[in-house]
C-alpha cells in the first residue's frame, strides 16, 4: 500500500512476512502478539512490528529497543487510539520509526506527525483520492500549535511566548 | 477579559483557512461525506432538519460588547436575524449557508471567536461559572484555568477523535452554578489544609441516556499539574473508553464499568510516565493569562447605594426585578445583573439582533463592556454600579430584556427540540412556551418561588431535563410525542438526578400536570421552604399522587 512521509510518498523498505524466522529479506515487518513476542531475526536484519491498536504499552515495553518500526493499525479514521499509543511509544523512549497504517485522511496527517508517527500507509484508493501535495499542505495548515509536537520544525505557542518573555527580559532589549 | 496575542490571532486565522479548504475539497471529492462530517463537526457545523446550524463557541460564557456586536451582525447578514444562546453558554445561528461559513468565521476572527470544537468527539468548549469574579464565594477566578484549558484543547493532536464528545466545566466557588457534577471533567478550585489553591478533579459525570454523577478522582491536585494530569487522564479514556457502541462511549461509562478506584489507578499510572515539564504551562504563561482577568477599574463606593434604595421604594415593579434578576457583587455598591432571555412566548436563550447590540451597547455603558452567558440561556451584566440599575432597568425594558423571572417557574431551560434538531423526538419550545403562558401573572411566580424547569427533546438531553427542579423529556411513542416528567433534580454542589413520577403524557396535558405540582408543593410547604427543599423533605408520594390523579383526569 502506499506509503508517505512529510516529504510525499515513498517506496517501503520493509516487507510484509508471517514470522522472523523466514530468511531473504532485509527489512521486515512482522505481527506482533503480546503472548508471542517475535524472536530476533537472523543476521542484522531490521525488525518491524505490526500492532492492533489494541495492544498495551506495558506489553511493548520490554522488546522496544528490538524494534527498528512499530506499525500501528487504524481500523477507521476516526478511531484515535493510536494517537495515544504513539504518544506512550515516545515516552517510553522509543527511537525507531513509528507507522500509521489504515485509512487516515490528510486533515490527520499534522496530528499524527506532532504524537510522534513519520510516516503513514495509505489504502491505494485513498492515496489516489488524496494525492501527496494534499497531505504535505495539511501538515503545515496550522502553522503554530498550543501543543508541543513530536514534529520537526513543529512550532508551540508556549515556546514562543516564552522565548518572547526571555527576550522582553534580556537586558538592553529592543523594546 | 481575555484577549488573542498575535500566536491565538493566527491560529484561529489558519483554522479558518483550513476549513475553508476543507470545504473545497468535500465539494471536489477529495473528501467523502463520511471523511468531511466529523471536520465539519469540530467546526461547529451540524446538518439540522432544515439546514445548516452553526455553533460558535463562548469560551467559560465570557462575551466582550464587540464580540456581541459582530454575532448580530452576522445574524443579520447570514441568518434570520436572532441567534439562539445555548445550555453550555455558547450560541447558535440556525440558518447560515454552508457556502458562507467560511466568511462567517472569518468575521469572528476579526473579534477573536472561532467554532472550534463546539461539536464532534474531541474537548468541547470548556464552561464556568457566569459569576465568575463577581461571587463573594470565590476561592479565586475560574476563567484564567478555563482559558488555558481552551488553549491547551484546541486542535490536541492526541485527542481530537476520542471515543465520544467530552465537556469540562470550572468553578472557582463553594456554590457550584456550573454543574461540574454533571460534565465528563469537573474541575473545582479549592484551598487545602495548607492554604494552598489546587484543584478538586471530578471524574465520569454526565446527563444523556446514562444520567450519573461525577466521582472524585484526585481529591487535591497542586495548580501547576493541571495540564499534564489531564493529558493522562484523557489518554486512559481515549485508549480504553468503549468504542463498540457510541451509547456507551462516554467517560461516565468507562469509570462506571472499571469503578472509580482502578479509573484512578491508571491514570495515576499513566500519570507517572509523563514529563509534565512538557506539558504545563509555565507559572510565567498562567500569569499572563490571568492578568486578562484582573477586576475592572472599579470606583470606591459605599456598599449600599441611596438612589437605588429609593427607586426600589418608589417602584415595585422595578423592586420585583431586582430581587429576581440581582446578584450580589463582591465589590461594594455594584451588582451582576442577569437578563432573562426567557420573555413569555418566546423560544428560550432566542436573542435578536437588535437585542444583541442592545445587550452591547448597555454593557458598554454600566458593565465594563463585559458580558456572560449563563449556561440558563440568559445574559448576565456583571460589574454594574447599584445606582446604575434603575436606569437600566428602563433601558432593557425598551428592547424587551426587562422579564422579572430569573431563577423563577419561567425561567425555563429548552432545547431546540424537533422544530429544528434532527436528533429530536418531540417538540420542547412550544412546551417551554405553553409553560411560560401558563405561569405569566408575575405574583404568583414570586409566590411560587424558585423553581427550575428544564425540558429536553430527545434522551440525549441537551435540556438537562436530568437535573431540572421539573425536568420533562419528550420522546416519541407510537407516532406521538409522550413526555415524561421527573421531580427533584438538581444541578449544584448538591447535585441529584431527578426521578420518574409516572407514566409519560401528551403535550397538552403538560401544563395542567405541571400546575398539579406545583399547588402540591405550594398546599405542602413549611414557611419560606423553596421547591427543591420541599420535594427533598416531603419525598415523591404526595407529587406522585396528584401527578396520577391528573393523568386519570386527563385520560377521562
Amino acid at each position: 500500500m502506499p506509503l508517505l512521509d512529510r516529504d510525499g510518498f515513498k517506496p517501503d523498505s520493509f516487507t510484509r512476512v508471517p514470522e522472523a524466522g523466514e530468511t531473504g529479506e532485509t527489512a521486515i515487518l512482522v505481527p506482533f502478539a503480546p503472548d508471542a513476542p517475535p524472536a530476533p531475526p537472523a543476521g542484522n536484519r531490521a525488525l518491524g512490528i505490526e500492532i492492533a491498536n489494541t495492544v498495551r504499552i506495558d506489553a511493548l515495553r520490554p522488546h522496544l529497543d528490538r524494534f527498528a518500526l512499530i506499525a500501528i493499525g487504524f481500523p477507521a479514521f476516526s478511531d484515535g487510539r493510536g494517537f495515544s499509543l504513539a504518544k506512550q511509544l515516545r515516552n517510553a523512549g522509543f527511537r525507531g520509526t513509528l507507522r500509521a497504517v489504515g485509512p487516515l485522511i490528510a486533515d490527520q496527517f499534522a496530528y499524527a506527525l506532532a504524537c510522534g508517527f513519520d510516516e503513514v500507509e495509505l489504502p491505494e484508493a485513498l492515496a489516489t483520492r488524496q494525492p501527496a501535495e494534499i497531505w504535505l499542505a495539511a501538515a503545515r495548515a496550522i502553522r503554530a500549535t498550543y501543543q508541543r509536537s513530536h514534529q520537526a520544525g513543529g512550532v508551540s505557542i508556549l515556546d514562543r511566548r516564552r522565548a518572547a518573555r526571555a527576550a522582553a527580559a534580556e537586558p538592553g532589549a529592543a523594546p | 477579559m481575555y484577549r488573542y496575542d498575535e500566536f491565538d490571532d493566527a491560529f484561529v486565522r489558519d483554522r479558518v483557512a483550513q476549513f475553508r479548504d476543507q470545504v473545497t475539497r468535500r465539494l471536489s471529492g477529495g473528501l467523502t461525506e463520511d471523511e468531511f462530517k466529523p471536520l465539519r463537526l469540530k467546526n461547529g457545523v451540524y446538518l439540522q432538519l432544515h439546514a445548516y446550524m452553526l455553533r460558535i463557541a463562548i469560551p467559560y460564557g465570557t462575551l466582550s460588547a464587540r464580540q456581541m456586536r459582530q454575532l448580530a451582525r452576522i445574524a443579520e447578514t447570514y441568518d434570520r436575524g436572532y441567534g439562539h444562546f445555548t445550555t453550555r453558554q455558547n450560541l447558535q445561528f440556525n440558518w447560515p449557508k454552508l457556502r458562507d461559513i467560511p466568511d462567517i468565521l472569518e468575521l469572528l476572527a476579526d473579534v477573536g471567536m472561532h467554532c472550534i470544537q463546539t461539536s464532534g468527539n474531541c474537548i468541547r468548549n470548556v464552561t464556568a461559572d457566569h459569576f465568575a469574579g463577581v461571587a463573594a464565594d470565590e476561592i479565586e477566578d475560574p476563567r484564567p484555568v478555563a482559558e488555558l484549558i481552551r488553549q491547551w484543547s484546541s486542535l490536541h493532536p492526541e485527542f481530537d477523535y476520542l471515543p465520544r464528545k467530552f465537556k469540562i466545566a470550572v468553578t472557582g466557588a463553594t456554590h457550584d452554578r456550573a454543574a461540574i457534577l454533571a460534565h465528563d471533567v469537573g474541575i473545582a478550585i479549592v484551598r487545602n489544609a495548607a492554604g494552598e489553591i489546587g484543584y478538586r478533579i471530578i471524574v465520569g459525570g454526565g446527563l444523556g441516556r446514562t444520567p450519573m454523577i461525577g466521582k472524585v478522582v484526585r481529591e487535591f491536585l497542586p495548580k501547576p499539574e493541571l495540564l499534564a494530569y489531564l493529558e493522562a487522564m484523557m489518554r486512559v479514556y481515549n485508549l480504553e473508553g468503549r468504542r463498540d457502541n457510541k451509547y456507551k462511549a462516554r467517560v461516565k461509562i468507562l469509570v462506571h464499568e472499571i469503578g472509580i478506584e482502578e479509573f484512578r489507578a491508571r491514570v495515576e499510572a499513566e500519570y507517572a510516565t509523563i514529563d509534565g515539564s512538557a506539558t504545563n504551562a509555565d507559572p510565567a504563561e498562567a500569569a499572563r493569562i490571568a492578568a486578562y482577568f484582573a477586576p475592572p477599574a472599579y470606583e470606591t463606593l459605599p456598599a449600599e447605594s441611596p438612589a437605588f434604595a429609593a427607586a426600589k421604594a418608589a417602584n415595585p415593579a422595578f423592586a420585583a426585578w431586582v430581587e429576581n434578576n440581582v446578584f450580589p457583587h463582591r465589590q461594594p455598591g455594584y451588582a451582576a445583573l442577569t437578563i432573562s432571555l426567557k420573555a413569555i412566548g418566546q423560544p428560550p436563550g432566542d436573542a435578536s439582533a437588535a437585542q444583541m447590540r442592545a445587550v452591547a451597547d448597555l454593557a458598554e455603558r454600566y458593565s465594563f463592556g463585559e458580558i456572560r452567558v449563563t449556561h440558563h440561556q440568559n445574559l448576565v451584566l456583571p460589574h454594574v454600579r447599584q445606582a446604575d440599575l434603575f436606569a437600566l432597568w428602563q433601558a432593557l425594558g425598551a428592547a424587551d430584556l426587562a422579564e422579572a423571572n430569573v431563577g423563577l417557574i419561567t425561567d425555563i431551560i429548552a432545547c431546540p427540540g424537533l422544530d429544528y434538531c434532527a436528533l429530536a423526538t418531540a417538540r420542547s419550545i412550544p412546551i417551554a412556551q405553553a409553560l411560560a403562558k401558563r405561569f405569566a401573572d408575575p405574583a404568583r411566580q414570586r409566590e411560587i418561588g424558585p423553581l427550575e424547569i428544564k425540558i429536553s427533546g430527545c434522551i440525549n438531553a441537551c435540556g438537562h431535563h436530568h437535573v431540572g427542579h421539573i425536568g420533562i423529556l419528550g420522546l416519541e411513542k407510537r407516532g406521538a410525542e409522550s413526555y415524561q416528567i421527573t421531580l427533584g433534580g438538581d444541578a449544584t454542589e448538591n447535585a441529584a438526578l431527578g426521578e420518574i413520577i409516572g407514566p409519560g403524557i401528551a403535550a397538552e396535558a403538560v401544563p395542567d400536570a405541571i400546575e398539579r405540582l406545583v399547588e402540591t408543593y405550594l398546599a405542602l410547604r413549611e414557611k419560606d421552604e423553596p421547591f427543591i427543599a420541599a420535594i427533598r423533605r416531603l419525598g415523591l408520594a404526595p407529587f406522585k399522587a396528584a401527578f396520577s390523579g391528573e393523568v386519570r383526569h386527563a385520560a377521562a
